[in-house]
């Protein structure tokens, strides 16, 4: 394929589009099941019960500090199906590429969907690409749906919090968002942090192992730890309390929201997990985190009580309690 | 309408820029408000502007007033186990 | 300098029950008003009102610079967005305020050039880098913030910037203090004075209140320390029956300010009328661009006019300003007032004191 752009010519299913799928999608992907070029994919299935979720990456810029829109597409859906307490197995991709998008820029993607990929220990098995007219799309947008096995027994919700139960976090809060936004025209700072945008999905098999009585995971993406818990909370009817000196943060985050004026519990993560675990299990599921890839800065960061229900609230280092509220809308720098 | 935070000038650059330094990420901050602001000082930094040098002195000498409170050492008045949730060694306000 | 000492939990509790003792001592309710809306979020966030005394009563006052932008001003900004070639930056805090009609954010949508910057500076980067745009800077805010803008426009000045100019809606917070306490609705006891505004204006400026209206005033810093040192200060004051104007936040205030930041203000701005929401026109309380850097102003250069302005029906954001109506007391608080979908800007203001209770207490929701 001689082109370096993308053209619209890419994405109308003729000869040119069959040139970019076999040089650079299926070459890029490196995926057997790829090659075979049929419209689906067949599968082996170990298990009568799958878990499947699906989301869209429109991550902009492309590329960032620790990571680009491909890792974070694999992660983020492996993420959501591990959150069931399945095996994720297989991912579908789906991309929308606007006319003149740089094949090189492609190119790097695909190759961090596939080291991403073999990190989790998944399998990208069918795809699809459309291109759009210039100016109709951010350059690259990409969809990743995933199936995996769910073992018979492991039953995992969000409504499943009881009272008493503690809440874990599998490290530092907010690295993700503080990447992003150090790269934002107009907000420019030099940090050293990075997105931490990464597959968990082993580390909440360990998790699960040791505290196979884990009430439910979920990871604090976009709306931060603060989304995470205001949903559990309400889903379940119970109220959660944070400690707000035991929720690890690295201090360039911290100094980078403070000059920006931004709350860290509603910055954007990309791999960090929250689960909930009755209290006689909490050791035991944190010791799992800690020895678990992503997970060394682990910590317990608070507890579920039975009312006011669908309230989280932050204890402070001196023993005030304040609401931890939910984002509205997007977080925009201030200086008052 | 206050948000500024302290911040250690790194190094001070050309037309009154200088580097600063908080909690380890750094920016290019304006000393036009501040310019006999020193490298190594500390600034408080409002909107990619220094507004005033910290005074280290002042706040030590702050804190030190504020330790010498009536109910800073009264042990009855503080909870211990409010203290050691918070991360704070009771022993260390027992020596107070 | 080791700062997180103002964050320690030991002193804050020791504080906390100073505070308690004093008010105890004190005896009769007192109604303590901070005038900073950073001071609005310090409190909420750090869930100071939980731990006062009964017969202390902390209210937020008109201390939210976007609180107290009159609609015609934001639709003004608004209707410079709306210009071909125009890109207005602006800090973040003002794009979601409702004016009249609309707001930034929902111009922005709209396709317009609105863009969020940290700083003036980045303003006028952008000035430089889009010579064929004019570049307009959103001047809200007071005192603190005043003086980087002068700053802007005398580097644009020295630079030889053509494009870019600021629309400014600057105020000044002594004399808004002053009509609070002449205020016959408003009862304040004490003020929590802004610490921030004060590094640069010193404590001269708030001496009339001590003098000539025997009410304390204490220059407070920000960490949960400062501000419960501050309001210990003021609760000893009333307590001894004295009124000063103190500088809690010594290390970040001097008596006397920042004597060259308030040389530039004085040299780009000059004082004009300013209206504020909720209290009117206070004379003298705004900052006009002086006619010798006219060629900065963005009212000047790209003369429009929006549409009249609308008030908003059944928003008693004035009379939260002024501490008289607590944000819960409403009619319309956390009912079809929201954060999401608010009516008044003290709802959607970072620091608005609406947002604050909805954001961080329990207070007026129903479950």
């Amino acid at each position: 394929m001689r082109a370096d752009r993308i053209l619209l010519a890419h994405g109308s299913g003729g000869t040119m589009m069959r040139e970019l799928i076999d040089e650079v999608f299926v070459e890029g992907f490196h995926e057997d099941a790829l090659k075979r070029l049929d419209d689906a994919a067949s599968l082996a299935f170990p298990g009568s019960r799958v878990a499947m979720s699906t989301d869209t990456y429109v991550v902009h810029p492309l590329f960032f500090p620790g990571g680009d829109i491909g890792r974070l597409a694999v992660c983020g859906t492996v993420n959501d199906v591990a959150t069931s307490g399945a095996k994720p197995l297989y991912l579908s991709v789906g991309f929308v590429l606007e006319e003149g998008f740089p094949v090189e820029d492609l190119k790097r993607i695909l190759v961090s969907m596939r080291d991403a990929a073999l990190e989790a220990g998944v399998h990208i098995v069918t795809g699809d690409t459309k291109v759009v007219e210039k100016g109709h799309g951010d350059g690259c947008f990409i969809n990743t749906a995933g199936i995996g096995v769910l073992e018979d027994g492991v039953d995992l919700s969000g409504s499943y919090c009881k009272p008493g139960d503690k809440i874990l976090l599998s490290g530092t809060l907010g690295d993700h968002g503080i990447a992003i936004v150090s790269t934002r025209e107009g907000l420019e700072f030099e940090t050293s942090i990075e997105s931490d945008a990464a597959p968990l999905n082993a580390l909440i098999a360990n998790v699960l192992a040791a505290a196979p009585d884990t009430r439910c995971f979920r990871d604090p993406t976009r709306g931060g730890l603060s989304s995470t818990l205001n949903e559990l909370a309400m889903a379940s009817g119970v109220s959660m309390t944070v400690q707000e000196t035991a929720v690890p943060v690295h201090p360039q985050v911290r100094g980078a929201s403070e000059m920006l004026g931004y709350d860290v519990f509603q910055v954007a993560n990309e791999g960090k997990m929250v689960a909930v675990v009755p209290a006689e299990q909490a050791d035991a599921a944190l010791a799992a985190m800690k020895t678990s890839p992503y997970g060394e800065d682990a910590a317990v960061i608070g507890d579920v009580a039975e009312t006011p229900a669908g309230k989280v609230y932050v204890f402070t280092s001196f023993g005030a309690t304040r609401i931890m509220d939910m984002l509205v809308g997007e977080q925009l720098p201030r200086i008052c | 309408m206050c948000l500024a935070i302290p911040a250690r000038v790194v190094t001070k650059e050309d037309a009154n820029m200088a580097s600063v330094d908080i909690m380890g990420v750094t920016r290019k901050v304006s000393l036009d408000l501040v310019p006999e602001a020193n490298e190594g000082d500390y600034v408080l930094v409002h909107a990619g502007f220094a507004l005033q040098v910290v005074d280290e002195e002042f706040a030590n000498e702050t804190l030190d007033l504020l330790k010498t409170l009536p109910f800073f050492a009264d042990e009855a008045g503080i909870d211990a186990a409010l203290l050691e949730e918070a991360g704070t060694d009771p022993a260390l306000v027992e020596e107070a | 300098m080791d700062l997180s000492a103002f964050r320690d939990p030991t002193i804050a509790r020791g504080l906390i029950e100073a505070i308690n003792d004093t008010a105890g001592k004190l005896g009769r309710p007192v109604k303590i008003m901070e005038v900073c809306g950073t001071h609005t979020v310090a409190i909420a966030k750090n869930g100071l009102r939980g731990v006062m005394p009964d017969n202390v009563t902390l209210l937020s006052g008109p201390g939210c610079p976007v609180c107290v932008t009159a609609n015609e001003d934001i639709d003004i900004a608004i209707e410079l967005a709306r210009q071909p070639d125009v890109i207005v930056t602006t800090f973040g805090d003002m794009m979601k305020v409702p004016g009249s009609y609309s707001s930034l954010a929902k111009e922005k949508a709209e396709g317009r050039d609105v863009r969020i910057v940290y700083s003036p500076l980045d303003a006028l980067s952008l000035a430089e880098k889009e010579p064929t745009k004019q570049v307009v800077f959103v001047g809200v805010g007071f005192e603190t913030t005043v003086p980087l803008i002068a700053a802007a426009i005398l580097r644009a000045k020295e630079a030889g910037i053509e494009n870019f100019s600021v629309f400014a809606a600057h105020k000044t917070v002594p004399a808004a203090l002053e009509a609070l306490v002449n205020d016959p609705d408003v009862q304040i006891d004490a003020f929590i004075l802004p610490g921030h505004v004060s590094t640069i204006i010193g404590q001269h400026p708030y001496e009339f209140l001590a003098e000539q209206y025997h009410v304390p005033g204490v220059i407070t810093g920000f960490e949960p320390v400062d501000v419960l040192q501050g309001i210990y200060m003021l609760l000893k004051q009333l307590e001894e029956g004295r009124s000063e104007i103190e500088i809690a936040y010594h290390r970040g205030v001097m008596p006397e300010g920042n004597p060259h930041a308030l040389a530039m203000v004085e040299q780009v701005f000059e004082p004009v009328d300013a209206d504020w929401r909720g209290i009117g026109v206070i004379p003298g309380t705004g900052l006009g661009i002086r006619d010798e850097y006219a060629a900065f102003d963005a009212v000047k250069k790209i003369p429009v006019t929006p549409p009249p302005p609308k008030a908003i029906k059944g928003c008693q954001c004035g009379e939260v300003l002024r501490g008289i109506t607590l944000p819960f007391q409403c009619k319309l608080f956390a009912r079809g007032c929201t954060p999401e979908h608010p009516i008044g800007p003290c709802m959607v203001s970072s620091e608005g004191s609406c947002a604050a209770y909805y954001r961080f207490t329990d207070y007026g929701k129903t479950a």
